[in-house]
């Protein structure tokens, strides 16, 4: 669970990094270039089979711990212990983990699909076909709809990283009270960061702040 | 303080015997003293039922001074009562006030089953320890304690971890049933001293699985243990148990 969570933690910062790109304000250049990059690489390709191998096994581990635990106490309590302790989100990442699938599945469609599986639309750069990503970001995100999809897809990143980043190092355990503090802060920093990187792609579009 | 009367309405859960179903049931409870810790409360109550010829609620109580680990109620949503650092024998009526509703349940786990009422039956924490919560060395005669010497912080870590009374609360108080704040507690007290070194990767295997036999659950961090520990053990101890048990499986 930790493994795979850092794991796919490392992908969330390449992703990200690779967003960062609309904002070159360049008519899409710098974006659609690596995304070309990203999609016809070899080793990249050889990676993301292994980044869905990742994903899977995340899900197979949550879905078994989530269950397995919830099987320990078959006769609940009448009044329930709620927030007297333990954060809400760090008792709900199961729940957290459904939405984010679900997400997932929304931007999969959205994106990796169309650029895998179907023949977009390209542009020229210095002599250079590349598949025109960029243009379908900006259709696909002036739609308030999908704005708020993504928006909610973040948040619910931002909540299962909240916990998860800290988590993961715990149980492989770092057992430091003051590496536990650093992480601990690293990890909330990274987990809001993050969240409010990529949920500033489709709101810069919707409101036109990239040109 | 102030000294004052309140009454109360007290839910308690009643259970005959470990096969039979348990429903809660109400009392009411009048005339008690806000200088009353919380065990003498239930005491006035189950002396009120003896006298009407009824059962009294059988609960878990021995040295009523925080140190035995036996007291053992989940009291309006939180094990051991609304004070911090507190076992219930240590709690007092001056936390309630007149009119106040008091809901009251055992521990909550597949793997501490309710023997009779509030009491639980919690040997499986007896048989972890069997499995490793030792040090098999003949101590013989005491020698100069300057022979070993041992690092102040780490003999202070392991007193913290040491402090740990068995009670039970953090696995009644966590989400999944776990029960890794006491095994944590327990590994590290030992394996921070030199004393417990040579047997520390038996420990922590053996202790570990002897847990996830007993049927607790697996740790995901929330930390609603720690939260509730009447003996503070850190969350720290459970990150320690994690790197000692991840080692010693990595070179046994
Ligand atoms: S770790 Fe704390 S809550 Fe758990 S058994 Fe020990 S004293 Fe009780
Ligand atoms: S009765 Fe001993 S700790 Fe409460």
């Amino acid at each position: 669970m930790s493994l795979t969570g850092i794991f796919l933690i490392t992908f969330l910062v390449v992703h990200v990094g690779i967003n960062a790109c609309i904002w070159a304000n360049d008519g899409g250049q710098m974006f659609n270039l690596a995304s070309h990059f990203m999609a016809t690489t070899i080793v990249i390709r050889i990676i993301e089979v292994g980044l869905f191998a990742g994903l899977l096994l995340h899900i197979v581990q949550g879905l078994v711990v989530e269950f397995q635990n919830r099987a320990k106490r078959k006769i609940g309590y009448a009044v329930p212990m709620g927030n007297k302790g333990s954060k809400w989100y760090s008792r709900s990442m199961g729940l957290l983990g459904t939405l984010l699938l679900f997400f997932l599945v929304v931007h999969l469609k959205d994106f990796w699909v169309p650029s895998r599986f179907m023949d977009l639309p390209t542009t020229n750069y210095d002599g250079k076909e590349v598949a025109n990503q960029y243009a379908e970001l900006i259709r696909i995100f002036h739609n308030p709809v999908a704005v708020v999809i993504y928006i909610l897809g973040c948040a619910s990143l931002m909540y299962h990283l909240l916990h998860g980043f800290q988590s993961s190092f715990r149980t492989l355990g770092v057992p430091n009270g003051k590496y536990i503090n650093l992480i601990r802060n690293f990890g909330f920093g990274f987990s809001v960061i993050i969240s409010i990187a990529f949920a500033m792609m489709p709101i810069s579009v919707f409101l036109d702040w990239v040109t | 303080m102030e000294h004052y009367k309140m009454g109360l309405t007290l839910k308690i859960w009643r259970q005959k015997n470990s096969q039979s179903k348990g429903h809660f049931a109400t009392y009411k409870v009048e005339d008690i003293s806000s200088e009353m810790s919380f065990l003498e409360m239930i005491d006035v109550l189950n002396e009120r039922l003896i006298r009407e010829g009824e059962d009294p609620v059988a609960f878990d109580h021995d040295c009523r001074e925080g140190i035995c680990g036996t007291c053992s109620m989940y009291i309006n949503g939180r094990p051991h009562g609304p004070w911090h650092a507190n076992t219930v024998c240590q709690l007092h009526m001056r936390a309630y006030k007149d009119g106040d509703s008091i809901t009251i349940e055992p521990w909550r786990a597949n793997a501490f089953p309710v023997i009779k009422d509030l009491i639980v039956d919690r040997s499986a924490f007896d048989r972890i320890i069997q499995a490793g919560g030792y040090i098999s060395i003949n101590t013989g005669n005491p020698v100069d304690a300057n022979s070993l010497p041992v690092d102040k912080n780490l003999a202070d870590a392991s007193f913290a971890a040491a402090a740990c009374i068995g009670c039970g609360a953090c696995v009644a108080a966590c989400k999944n049933s776990s029960a890794m704040l006491f095994v944590s507690a327990k590994v590290s007290h030992l394996a921070l001293l030199p004393q417990g070194h040579p047997e520390r990767k038996s420990r922590a295997l053996n202790m570990v699985a002897q847990m996830d036999k007993e049927g607790f659950g697996g740790c995901t961090n929330t930390q609603a243990c720690e939260s509730v520990c009447p003996k503070e053990i850190s969350m720290t101890n459970i990150a320690k148990l994690n790197s000692e048990f991840i080692f010693a499986g990595l070179s046994e």
